[in-house]
Formats: C-alpha cells, sequence, structure tokens
C-alpha cells in the first residue's frame, strides 16, 4: 500500500514508539516538541510542548496515560498523553539519551550522556500513581567503565530484574537492578566493533536486537547474552525493529548525513530492509527516505510500521497482503 | 623510578637525602638492580664508533710500480680517478713505498667517507684498463680475511641433489576448470576459486598483511607478486601458496612483469629533499626463476619520462615496455627524445646505442612482433608535421610511417594478436579553438601495411572509449558529446568487404563510458562507471543484441576472467559503503555477490595461452553439443545437491530456532505470575487472549420501497 506520509517535524526524526493498543504513534525529532499521530491514518492528534532542546526517546504506559520523553535540554519529562499537560521534570544536569518504562510503569529507566565533568550514566527513578506525589530522587545510578562513551539505549529485562544498556562503547551490559551489579557484558569477538546505536526488545523480554554503526544488527538471548543471529547489511544501521507477528526484523540506516549531500542520494541506500529472522537472509527493502532513517517501530499487531528519516518525514506503512505470504 | 617517585619513597622511609653517603652504598656483585650504570653509556658510545670499522676501505691492486719521482703523479691519477665515485676521506689514499727501493708495491688503500662509497667504487673500476699492463683488481679492505683463507688448490664443487619443484601450474588443472582470484579487503589478502556452481567462492589462501601495498598476478598466471619494505617476492606452488623466491629491491613501489615472466621489473623513487630537484629513481631487472638482478638502472625521474605529469611521481609506469610475445626479448624506454631498446641477452642497448627521434613522446610495442610503434607531435609551430612510426626491432628499420597535419594528440591501440593497430587522431579544427577525432589503421599482417583513414559519422563527436576486440577484427568506439554517448562496432574484415573497414552498428544513447570485452570476443560489456553509477550492458557483438542490462551501483572496477565465462564487478574502497565484488555469467545474470568492508583489489588469475592449434578450438566449437553433455550432467547434479543443502540447512536453523522459542515461551510462562504482580495484579498479557472475538448480528434498516409487481399473466 501506499505509504502515508506524515509531515509534521521541521528537523530529523529520532524516535517512534507505539503504544500498546497500536493505535497511537508517538514520535520524537530534533526539533522541541514530541509529536502523537494515529497510527492508522497518520491524523496528527497533538503535539507535547515544553522541552528546550532535541527530544532523543520517549515510551509511553501501558495504559496509554503517561509519556515519558528524554531531551538534549538536560531534563526528562513526565506527561498525560490525553491532555498534554506536563506533569514533572527530571533535571539532570547532562543530556537524557533513552527513557524506558518498567513493567507495571512504577520505574523507568533514564541514560543521561557524558556533559562536562559528568559522566554518562544510567538513572533509576520511581514513577509515582499520583503525579502529585513524584519525587526527582533516583532509586538507582549506574555508570559504565567508560563515562565518556554514551549509552545510547537502556532498557528493562525480564520481570524488572536486570537493565540492558548499550552504546558507543560497543558493549552491552546487563546490571542487576537489585544490587547496581554489572551481571554480564560482551566481549570482543562476538559483540559489536563499533558505537551500538539502537536496541529493540521482543514483544515476551526473551530476545532482543542490537543495530550498529559496524553494518550489521545482532540478536541476542536476554537472559544469558548469547549471540544468536548477525545480520549484515552494506549500511551502518541506525534503526532496528521486529515484527511481533512474523519472523522478520528490519533495518534502517544509510551513510553519514555529512556525506549525504556528496553523493546520489540512491548512494546512501536509505532503505528499511527486512529480512528473515531465522535464515538471516535479505527479504526486501522499503525505500522512500530522502536522507538516512534514524527510527523504525512496528505496530504491535505487525500489520504496518513505522520509520522516521534524518529528512523530517515519518513514512507510515500499512503491509499488502502479499507481505504476510513471502516465502523464501 | 622517576626522580619524584623516589623523592616520594624516600619521605615516606623517612630518609634525608642530604644525610646520605652515596659511595658507602654497596650493590653485591654481578647485580645492578636494572640501574644502568653511566660509565657503561660510555661505553656503548665508544663501540659505536668502532663499528663503523673498515667497511669504507678499498684495496686497489695492480697499480704501476714506480719509483720516488712519479709517486706523486701516480697519486694524483689514482685520486682522479676515484674522486669520480665517491669522497676521499682526506688523507684517505695511502700507498705504501718499499723501504729500501722506494718503489711502490703496486698497490694502495683508499678510505671513503662511507661504506657505500666504497661498495660503488670497488664495483666500478673492477677491472679498469689503467693501460694495457694495468687492470684494476679492487677489494673492500674487510675481505682480506676472506681472501686469504682461499685454498691453494682448487676443489671441484659438490653437486647439490636435485630437488624437484612444485608444479607451479597445478592450479591450470583443477578438474571444475575454475578459475582463481585474489582479492584485498582491509588486512587480508585471500585467493579463492570461483565456484559459479555452487554460487560462492571456495578459500584457497588467506593471509592477513600479506602485502604492504598491492598484489599482482604475473601475465601467465604462474606467481602472484607482494609489495614489502625489503623488496617484492612471488608465490606460488601446488596447493598453497608458497613463497618461491626474493627480490631486493627496499622501499619498492611499483613491479612489472616481462610478458613471458621471465623477468621482472621493481621500481622506486625517491623523493628529493629538495622540492627543486627531480626525484631519484631506481629500477632493477630480475630474472624471475633464480632470483638474480640482472641489471639496476639508476637516476633522476627526468631520464626515465619525457616530462610533464603523468604517472607515479613524474615516471609514467611501466617505465620498461616489454616486446610481445612470449620470448621477453627487447624492452624499451622512452626518454627525452630517445628510445633505449635493451635485449635480455647481455642487458644492455641493441647496437650499443639508443635511437635518436626528436621530441617522441609516445611508444607502443605490438603484444605479439619486435614491432615498435612510435609517435612524434607536430613540431615549429606546425612546419614539421607529426609522425606515427613503425619500426622493426633490432634492425632499427622503420617500416611504415605517416605524416599527419595540425594534430594535437594521438593514442594507439594494438590490437591483441598484433594485426591492426589504431591510431586515434585529435586533430584541430580550422579555427585551432577545438579538436576532432579521426582513426588511422594500419593492417600491419598485410603486404606493405596499408593504413586506412575512418572517421565518425558525426566528425565532431568526441571519442570516449575505444577498444578492440581480443583476437578479433573488430572494435568499439564509444563517442559522442551528449550526457548520453552512442556506442558503434566497426569491422576490419567482413564477408563482402575483406579489405576495407566497415561499420557494424552503432547504439543510440547508451549510459556507458567504459568498454570491456570478453576475452574471447562476441561479447562486450558497455560499462557507466562513475558519474552513471555502474550501469552495465551486457552485448552480444555477433547478433548485435543486448542479453542483459544490469547495474551494480557505484561499482569501480570490472574484469573479465580468462576464460570469458564470467565477469567480477567491484566497489572498491574510493567509496565508503557497499563494498565488495559481484560475480556475474557471461551473458548478464548475478552469480553471487560478496560483500567486505574496505575492500581493495580484485584479480583473476591469468592462464597462459591454450595449447590446442586452432583447427582443433574449431572442430571443439563445432562439436560442442558432444562435449558439453557431460558438463550439463555434472552441472544438474551439483544444482540439485545444492537445492538439498539449501533445504536441510533451512530447516536445522528453523529446527534451532524453535528449540530457543521453546525455552523462551516455558520461562515466559513461569514468569507470568511475577508479571502479574510487577503490574499490580492486572491480568492481561499480550498472549492472552485479550480480544474476544464474538460474532454480533447487526441488522439496520436501511431503506423500505414498496413496488407493485405486477403479475402479467
Amino acid at each position: 500500500m501506499r505509504p502515508i506520509l506524515m509531515k509534521g517535524h521541521e528537523r530529523p526524526l529520532t524516535f517512534l514508539r507505539y503504544n500498546k493498543d497500536g493505535d497511537l504513534l508517538f514520535s520524537c525529532a530534533k526539533d522541541h516538541t514530541p509529536t502523537l499521530w494515529f497510527a492508522d491514518n497518520g491524523e496528527r492528534l497533538g503535539t507535547y510542548r515544553g522541552h528546550n532542546g532535541a527530544v532523543w526517546c520517549c515510551d509511553v504506559s501501558r495504559d496509554s496515560s503517561r509519556l515519558i520523553t528524554g531531551s538534549a535540554d538536560q531534563t526528562a519529562k513526565l506527561w498525560d498523553v490525553k491532555s498534554g499537560k506536563e506533569l514533572f521534570t527530571f533535571k539532570f544536569g547532562s543530556p537524557t539519551r533513552s527513557v524506558d518504562f518498567a513493567l507495571g510503569d512504577h520505574l523507568a529507566v533514564i541514560t543521561t550522556d557524558h556533559f562536562v565533568d559528568r559522566m554518562a550514566a544510567i538513572h533509576v527513578k520511581r514513577i509515582a500513581e499520583d503525579p502529585e506525589d513524584q519525587v526527582s530522587d533516583s532509586v538507582l545510578v549506574l555508570q559504565c567503565p567508560d563515562g565518556k562513551k554514551r549509552i545510547n539505549r537502556a532498557v528493562w529485562g525480564p520481570l524488572n530484574q536486570t537493565i540492558v544498556s548499550a552504546g558507543e562503547d560497543t558493549v552491552i551490559r546487563i546490571w542487576d537492578t537489585e544490587t547496581g551489579k554489572l551481571l554480564n557484558e560482551t566481549n570482543e569477538e562476538v559483540g559489536h566493533k563499533k558505537a551500538i546505536t539502537s536496541l529493540c526488545k521482543a514483544a515476551d523480554d526473551s530476545h532482543f536486537l542490537t543495530g550498529s554503526h559496524d553494518k550489521t544488527a545482532k540478536l541476542w538471548d536476554m537472559r544469558t547474552l548469547t549471540l544468536i543471529k548477525t545480520y549484515t547489511t552494506g549500511v551502518p544501521v541506525n534503526a532496528v525493529a521486529m515484527s511481533p507477528l512474523l519472523n522478520h526484523v528490519v533495518l534502517g540506516g544509510g551513510q553519514d548525513a555529512s556525506a549525504v549531500t556528496t553523493t546520489d542520494h540512491r548512494a546512501g541506500k536509505f532503505e528499511a530492509k527486512f529480512y528473515d529472522k531465522i535464515l538471516q537472509e535479505e527479504i526486501g527493502g522499503v525505500k522512500g527516505h530522502f536522507g538516512p532513517i534514524n527510527a523504525l517501530a512496528f505496530n504491535p499487531d505487525g500489520k504496518s510500521f513505522s520509520s522516521g528519516g534524518e529528512d523530517g518525514y515519518v513514512r507510515l506503512h500499512h503491509f499488502d497482503s502479499d507481505y504476510f505470504n513471502i516465502k523464501i | 623510578m622517576e626522580v619524584v617517585d623516589i623523592d616520594a619513597r624516600a619521605a615516606k622511609l623517612g630518609i634525608n637525602w642530604s644525610q646520605v653517603n652515596f659511595d658507602s652504598i654497596q650493590l653485591p656483585p654481578g647485580e645492578d638492580f636494572g640501574i644502568e650504570s653511566d660509565d657503561e653509556a660510555v661505553y656503548h658510545d665508544d663501540q659505536s664508533e668502532f663499528d663503523t670499522g673498515f667497511g669504507n676501505i678499498i684495496v686497489v691492486d695492480h697499480l704501476p710500480v714506480v719509483p720516488k719521482e712519479k709517486f706523486e703523479k701516480l697519486e694524483g691519477v689514482v685520486k682522479k680517478i676515484y674522486n669520480q665515485l665517491g669522497v676521499i676521506k682526506e688523507n684517505g689514499l695511502w700507498m705504501p713505498v718499499d723501504p729500501d727501493t722506494k718503489m711502490t708495491l703496486g698497490y694502495c688503500f683508499i678510505e671513503f667517507n662511507t661504506p657505500q662509497e666504497a661498495q660503488n667504487a670497488k664495483e666500478k673500476s673492477h677491472g679498469y684498463k689503467l693501460d694495457k699492463s694495468h687492470i684494476f683488481a679492487v677489494n673492500m679492505f674487510d675481505d682480506f680475511d676472506r681472501l686469504m683463507n682461499v685454498r691453494e688448490e682448487w676443489e671441484p664443487p659438490q653437486a647439490r641433489p636435485y630437488v624437484p619443484g612444485e608444479n607451479l601450474q597445478k592450479w591450470l588443472t583443477d578438474d571444475k576448470a575454475r578459475d582463481q582470484l585474489v582479492i584485498r579487503s582491509g588486512p587480508d589478502t585471500e585467493v579463492y576459486w570461483n565456484d559459479a556452481r555452487q554460487k560462492k567462492p571456495e578459500p584457497v589462501h588467506k593471509r592477513p598483511y600479506w602485502t604492504e601495498s598491492y598484489v599482482q598476478w604475473s601475465p601467465l598466471g604462474t606467481y602472484l607478486v607482494t609489495l614489502h619494505k625489503q623488496g617484492a617476492a612471488v608465490w606460488g606452488g601446488a596447493d598453497t601458496f608458497t613463497r618461491l623466491m626474493r627480490y631486493q629491491h627496499s622501499m619498492v613501489k611499483l613491479v612489472d612483469f616481462s610478458p613471458g615472466e621471465k623477468y621482472l621489473v621493481t621500481y622506486h623513487s625517491q623523493e628529493p629533499s629538495n622540492p627543486r630537484d627531480a626525484s631519484k629513481v631506481e629500477i632493477k631487472v630480475f630474472d624471475v626463476r633464480t632470483g638474480r638482478m640482472m641489471r639496476d638502472f639508476k637516476g633522476s625521474a627526468d631520464e626515465f619520462s619525457i616530462g610533464g605529469p603523468g604517472g607515479v611521481a613524474g615516471a609514467s609506469w611501466p617505465v620498461f615496455r616489454w616486446a610481445g610475445g612470449k620470448d621477453d626479448k627487447y624492452f624499451a624506454k622512452l626518454s627525452k627524445n630517445t628510445i633505449s631498446v635493451y635485449e635480455t641477452e647481455t642487458f644492455s642497448l641493441i647496437d650499443k646505442k639508443s635511437m635518436k627521434v626528436d621530441n617522441v613522446v609516445d611508444i607502443c610495442w605490438s603484444p605479439t612482433d619486435s614491432i615498435l610503434s612510435l609517435f612524434v607531435p607536430e613540431q615549429g609551430g606546425g612546419n614539421q608535421p607529426a609522425k606515427v612510426a613503425l619500426v622493426q626491432i633490432p634492425s632499427k628499420v622503420e617500416l611504415r610511417q605517416k605524416n599527419l597535419f595540425s594534430v594535437s594528440d594521438c593514442k594507439m591501440y594494438w590490437q591483441s594478436s598484433g594485426e591492426y593497430l589504431a591510431v586515434k587522431v585529435d586533430r584541430y579544427t580550422k579555427t585551432k579553438k577545438s579538436t576532432y577525432s579521426g582513426f588511422e589503421l594500419f593492417r600491419i599482417k598485410e603486404r606493405d601495411i596499408p593504413i586506412e583513414v575512418l572517421e565518425l559519422d558525426n566528425k565532431n563527436d568526441k571519442i570516449i572509449a575505444f577498444a578492440w576486440e581480443p583476437k578479433g577484427h573488430r572494435f568499439a568506439v564509444i563517442h559522442g558529446d551528449q550526457p548520453r554517448p552512442d556506442v558503434s562496432f566497426y569491422s576490419m574484415k567482413t564477408t563482402q568487404n575483406t579489405g576495407r573497414v566497415s561499420k557494424l552498428a552503432t547504439l543510440k544513447a547508451k549510459q556507458a563510458n567504459a568498454l570491456f570485452w570478453s576475452p574471447t570476443g562476441k561479447y562486450i560489456i558497455l560499462a557507466g562507471l562513475k558519474g552513471f553509477n555502474g550501469q552495465l550492458e551486457f552485448f552480444n557483438v555477433d547478433e548485435l543484441e543486448t542479453m542483459a542490462t544490469a547495474e551494480h551501483f557505484m561499482a569501480t572496477d570490472i574484469e573479465w576472467d580468462p576464460t570469458g565465462r564470467y565477469v567480477a564487478t567491484a566497489v572498491t574502497s574510493v567509496h565508503e559503503m557497499e563494498n565488495g565484488f559481484t560475480i556475474w555469467s557471461f551473458n548478464g545474470i548475478v552469480i553471487y555477490r560478496i560483500l567486505k568492508d574496505h575492500f581493495f583489489q580484485l584479480a583473476w588469475r591469468p592462464r597462459p595461452p591454450s595449447f590446442l592449434t586452432a583447427e582443433k578450438e574449431e572442430e571443439i566449437a563445432k562439436n560442442l553439443k558432444k562435449y558439453s553433455k557431460k558438463y550439463e550432467a555434472e552441472d544438474q547434479d551439483v544444482s540439485l545437491l545444492l537445492s538439498e543443502q539449501d533445504r536441510e540447512k533451512r530447516k536445522a536453523l528453523k529446527d534451532e530456532w524453535e528449540k530457543w522459542v521453546m525455552q523462551w515461551k516455558a520461562l515466559h510462562e513461569e514468569e507470568k505470575l511475577a508479571r502479574q504482580n510487577l503490574r499490580d495484579g492486572e491480568v492481561s498479557d499480550v498472549e492472552e487472549d485479550e480480544y474476544e472475538a464474538k460474532e454480533v448480528e447487526f441488522e439496520d434498516l436501511i431503506d423500505v420501497t414498496e413496488e407493485i409487481v405486477q403479475e402479467s399473466m
């Protein structure tokens, strides 16, 4: 089907997120306003105004009532999804890179960048039922060995017992949320060779997919951190997503934004590439963006996906029926 | 230990430095605690002085024996000779005199500034004829001990047992008749079989850091040459690549083989310290099998080029161009106003002198015969016409020449079997503001070498590329000024017209700027590299039809395998992304693709020419059906096996995955309760049927109309 082009952002997209029911799509961009769309027809519902910098990441609670966003303005904010009202602001001394609600939505993990003398860190915050009771204290703060490297993504593991983090230092780490101890990390042999840009969990928290500038994406067991699959593509990977319905993974990326203007637009390979999750073979690609893909998200029903690019567009693709019968 | 550390340590131990008498400290004998004594450092310095030794002294023997009166004269002569070869140290010449007779003893010692100069002087002056009865015998002073120990009686050298070498051409006996290719990516150099049946390359040999710059096959494929700081090395052998020979040439930059791969030419150039000077060039010619250096050439870059920008550091490579054929008999060098032709029996100039050709700018050997074509541009503002000439070597007889007027440039293209020579001539228009191109076609094998002039249909078209069909009579030209140029095919011989060139076809508006003929002829790839981003058109020239069009996006290199069955297209590291190569069949079907980051080079291993006679080849071509039966059956077997293997592999992967998923599911199930608790008792998990499918019947009355139907009976 023809993709729906959603033009609402003025700057490159950074993150996309569906709510659990799959009817709402949240998009973050380097302009300062996260935007809410109808996931079906791409109609814009509203924006969340209040940030004063690029918004890097967001997450929505299971009941679609709360939204948390992390921004380069050194804050993470809680929002009321329905009214767009700002509920609370967590202030950090450095830009926040990623946010993720825990199972049950009582906790959130927030990563902050290295900034002046502050080292990159992973913060765990308690999220109060009633925004009136919200406090900004961290329950737990974790730090990677090299505090100057960004932590691009941190998500909750099964049963909130672990936190999985990945970033510029190419290492994926699993932390114990009770003790704050490092439980496991990838070694040089199987790990990524360059900065990890993105991380995406399976719906049942059993495995996750990471994308890296080393032009590969890797699938890992979330409990043991064993490498299950590697998907090799020709371009740096900026965004990854997994189909909840079929055994497909989608990789998005493209050459660096700085090199784009000097070459043919096809040279960038700004495609969302589909791979068979099990056979690791390329199935096909979806073209369209006029710039690298920075964000990818699958609708929880697996029947549509959206991509956000450096070009400032969100493209919403509903799959044709042929897609569900692909044989390779 | 740093001084600061020492101080800190002392403070900790409560030692006051001013109260310590260092001389009273006694270290156990033979133990220095890793502290180097100052005395030792001094001692080391002294040593290095001694090490320079006598390496810079030579002994010159067989000097005339002269009385005292003539001593100074002789000294003057010797000084004069050796000052040309190096800098003699002050008082560096010492000629001993018999204390009784005051006569010289017939030898002298000369000390040079450096051992290199001494070595050079020894090499250059050994055997120097001062006069009839005095021929210098020069030795290094350091060699004297060795020479003293030479036995008086001659002993026959022991015959070393013959060790049979490996079969260097074993790769040709591959039972699947595959070809090899070498690739370089990242630090690795890898050799593969191109296994088109299996649709993948089969590794032969892989070695990281095999070469320090690039690798190259010898022209007949026997050797692979690698370049190193110390020199070049060739590799080959029956099963794996073993090093067969090394050629010492420090900082070698380029190498070139003679066409029969008997000789290897290595090139090194030194950037001058003063930018106004020309760079220094050193070229060595080695015998490939013995590793012996046959000749070396040294000089400034000017001596190896005709000036102007071109090639590496001023000289255009290859500096020495080898005459065609497998005999490796002659090689030629072009320099200002001269062509120097050497022969390989003695590695000296033919007739001991080079050919003087004023202002010659280009030379080209026939690929099969020892015929040299040369081009001399116009001189004297057009008073003297430009000239293209064919010269027979070694007789230096001019076979044919043609004068050309108002020429701006010429380029010579030999057909691979040396039958034809095409000269692309760019001429000025009358206004001299622009140029147009035409061709002069020489038929070498015919009597008197007739020349034919060919102009394109549209004279003003720019010529973008030209290529002869290998071993054939046809050639292809890309011409035109438009963004999409035309491609024309011509034949030197057609059934109606044996003596004249005729046009076969013109293809209009093609996205092409380079031509790649199959090594067996008949097929050609019209390639659009660079600006066209890797457009490929596979064209059959016999039928004049396009077999396939394809694209290898951003392709930088195209190379046919030596048999003309497959083509490799590659994206090398000039581009940042999509590095790797693709193997195509001759008719444009993708066989397989390999992605490799930092991909530098791809080269097919050449094959030596076939031993079959032309008649036999023709016979095989005629009865191809009979011969191909066997191979078709093999092909089918392989493809069956492949699909079987593929199926099995997929099944295994799927099974493995299922196992994983089952494990996950089990764990997930176990943790169900825990999850519920975390969600404050909210039950719904995604996998539980949250949406209940209910069938709801819904009736809506939209409209009611009454129609009276009359029964028409």
